[in-house]
């Protein structure tokens, strides 16, 4: 398996589906690319998907996202057969998912898949247990190694002691706990989820968006999850898609999809989005303009003056140490020029993480008089943020000037 | 003028031809059941062996050991003690009043008329829910069968086989059946689709799902066709004694020759009896079964 380490693990060329009677007989129509609606006016016949081109790598959470009647439900259901294409291939680690036999498609979906659903799909009449269990006694596991498993990922997703108990006597954000824990115990390594978390009320809603990322940093599964959602794609996605009447309209890093919206239509979207949760420091910060590296005041205050502000960020071979502005080093510069930078009081200012969001540093960046720091954990500067910058990014009027500038990085 | 009296008088074919049409067909199935009446009847043979073996159990073995096997069997299923009590109180009482032997005639055919409804409806629904070709095709015949009236295939199966109680079985499987045919077919259709879509992603076979997902969620379903079928089996034992079927109706069909009100009254009591005993004991057991699917207190 490490060969394919780095080639995608699931391959879709040129996915065509069109729901209807005599879809081949349509599929010229579609490919001259007539829209939707002309197309149903015209046969009947419903254009579910139009050449869907995607890669999607190992171990990465692939969000594909649009509104209801995109597409996307259909599209997930592609990878593992559920629905069969009209026109196209689609590769699961170079297996061509068309081409397996019906006994070869159960073993495929027994090992290689597995699939939470947005209303659960839980069996009302199997308790927790085997639920979870479910996927396990469809391969034929024995009862004894597959409750003991099913029992653990249970506890894993935070329903210990809810074994015995009936999918019906449970909440909805409990059911499908249930359901990723059912997912999650076939160790399948591609986990399809279908509007998951789109039937729980918010407040759940974030808490399992929560819990999925915070599982996904020890599984590393390749995860395609199905969203009509902005917020939570651009929370849990490492890449999304984003689809409108059966296409492909962009596919990108939360960032890309945020700030360059490739159309008028993924624009209306990121309009809406709340962007000091969905931005991290890292994605609008600005490489660190002045660095102070002198072993001893007075060599600092000379490079000080060299620059063109009044405040600096003093850095040794221990990484980031502190802010340093130019009132105090010429106060201290007075009492000894020789004194080393070490022992110099650096200005209490916090530094920020890269990861962390803009909501969480506001307060932070606007308090200082300088521009934040923002360090790795390492302790190494990565960049700074200064107010003016943070209130021009939050705000629409700052849009364009700063997508040049992330185009240049 | 005489060329447009179909305006006036329908235009019918003529006598002799509608005779000829009528005596064309009762020969032919006249010489079909001759030909191969014997033959069918032997097919049957097992059959009846079974209805004789079991109706002479119920009828010869002691009446505590029966009315003991039928409330253990009755409180098994239903774990109720008041349906318990009722069902010896019923038995006792038509013992008393004389129907012991008839009532057991009736049950042993009626449990054996419902088990055979059971074994050929379930699996036909399971046909008709695959396909919607076979629904089409199997959904008029039902029609048909709930429709005729049950005197009109009373006649053939009589001349094919006589008189009986292998006839009096057909007929009354072929007015029952319907129900239990039409609910499971309804109950499988009826199954969540994302629980059985659930079933298909985890890689489950078609019999995997039909075992362990369709069955057991259209289980309330077919089960209210079974009870259904119960049910009609039991009104059609009057009819059913009218060739030569033994148990309660026979009595009901004398009283109704001779105007007994009181034992037509009494016989026609005991059937109901017997019907309530029926339906409670298989409501209590599919309730009982099922009883996870509301258990909760959440929604």
């Amino acid at each position: 398996m490490t060969n394919q380490q780095n080639k995608p693990v699931i391959q879709v060329r040129d996915l065509y589906k069109v729901f209807g009677k005599h879809p081949a007989k349509v599929m010229p129509m579609v490919k001259e690319g007539l829209a939707k609606d002309e197309v149903f006016a015209k046969t009947n016949h419903n254009v579910g998907l139009r050449s869907i081109n995607l890669d999607i790598e190992r171990g990465e959470i692939f969000v594909i996202m649009g509104l209801s009647g995109s597409g996307k439900s259909t599209l997930i259901r592609h990878f593992n057969r559920l629905i069969e294409p009209t026109e196209g291939k689609i590769l699961v680690e170079d297996v061509d998912v068309m081409k397996l036999s019906p006994k070869e498609l159960e073993t495929f979906r027994r090992y290689k898949m597995s699939m939470v659903f947005q209303s659960f799909g839980l069996l009302p009449h199997h308790t927790v247990i085997d639920n979870v269990a479910y996927g396990l006694s469809i391969q034929g596991v024995d009862k004894a190694t597959r409750n003991a498993k099913a029992h653990q990922w249970l506890e894993t997703v935070g329903l210990k002691g809810y074994d015995d108990q009936y999918p019906a006597q449970l909440s909805g954000g409990q059911q499908q706990r249930v359901g990723l824990a059912r997912a999650l115990c076939t160790d399948a390594e591609i986990l399809l989820m279908d509007e998951a978390f789109s039937a729980l009320d918010p407040l759940i809603r974030s808490e399992m968006q929560d819990q999925l990322i915070e599982l996904q940093k020890d599984l590393n599964k390749t995860i395609i999850f199905i969203t009509h959602d902005l917020d939570e794609a651009l929370r849990i996605g490492d890449r999304i898609a984003i689809l409108k009447d059966g296409n492909l309209v962009q596919v990108g890093k939360p960032v890309d999809i945020l700030l360059n919206p490739a159309d008028d239509y993924v624009e209306a979207f990121v309009k809406d989005v709340n962007r000091p949760r969905a931005l991290t420091v890292e994605t609008v910060m600005r490489p660190p303009a002045h660095r102070l590296t002198a072993d001893t005041i007075g060599e600092a205050l000379k490079e000080m003056k060299r620059i063109p502000s009044n405040y600096a960020y003093y850095i040794n071979e221990d990484g980031f140490q502190g802010v340093v502005c130019q009132e105090a080093l010429e106060e201290a510069a007075k009492d000894d020029l020789k004194a080393p930078m070490d022992e110099f009081d650096t200005e209490g200012v916090e530094p920020v993480l890269p990861g962390a969001s803009l909501e969480s540093i506001i307060p932070e960046t606007l308090e200082a008089d300088f521009p934040i720091p923002v360090v790795d954990a390492d302790g190494d500067l990565q960049g700074e943020l200064s107010r003016t910058h943070l209130a021009g990014v939050l705000s629409d009027f700052y849009e364009t000037e700063e997508t040049q500038q992330s185009e240049k990085q | 003028m005489a060329d447009s009296s179909w305006l006036s008088k329908f235009p019918k074919m003529d006598r002799s031809t509608l005779l000829e049409i009528r005596k064309t067909l009762d020969g032919l199935y006249r010489d079909f059941s001759r030909e191969y009446g014997d033959l069918i009847e032997s097919f049957f043979d097992p059959l009846l062996d079974f209805l004789i073996w079991f109706e002479k159990l119920l009828v010869q073995s002691p009446w505590w050991a029966v009315l003991i096997c039928i409330t253990g069997f009755v409180y098994m299923a239903s774990r109720s003690k008041k349906l318990s009590v009722g069902v010896v109180v019923a038995f006792l009482l038509i013992g008393y009043f004389g129907m012991w032997q008839d009532t057991m005639r009736t049950l042993s055919i009626i449990t054996v008329c419902t088990l055979l409804a059971i074994a050929l409806g379930v699996p036909i629904g399971i046909l008709m829910a695959r396909s919607n070709r076979v629904q089409s095709v199997v959904t008029p015949i039902l029609d048909v069968m709930q429709t005729m009236p049950a005197f009109v295939y009373l006649i053939p199966v009589v001349m094919l086989l006589g008189i009986g109680k292998v006839p009096g079985v057909i007929a009354v499987i072929i007015y029952a059946i319907p129900p239990v045919i039409r609910l499971t077919n309804l109950g499988i259709r009826l199954v969540n689709k994302e629980v059985l879509e659930a079933a298909t992603a985890y890689g489950a076979t078609p019999m995997q799902r039909l075992l362990g997902v369709q069955l057991p969620l259209a289980g309330p379903t077919i089960m209210a066709g079974i009870n259904q079928t119960i049910m009609m089996a039991l009104a059609m034992v009057v009819i059913a004694s009218m060739i030569g079927v033994k148990g309660l109706g026979q009595p009901v069909l004398k009283s109704i020759t001779n105007q007994y009100f009181t034992l037509g009254l009494f016989n026609g009591l005991a059937i109901v009896a017997l019907a309530i005993i029926f339906d409670r004991t298989s409501q209590a057991y599919a309730k009982r079964t099922q009883k996870h699917v509301q258990g909760g207190h959440h929604d």
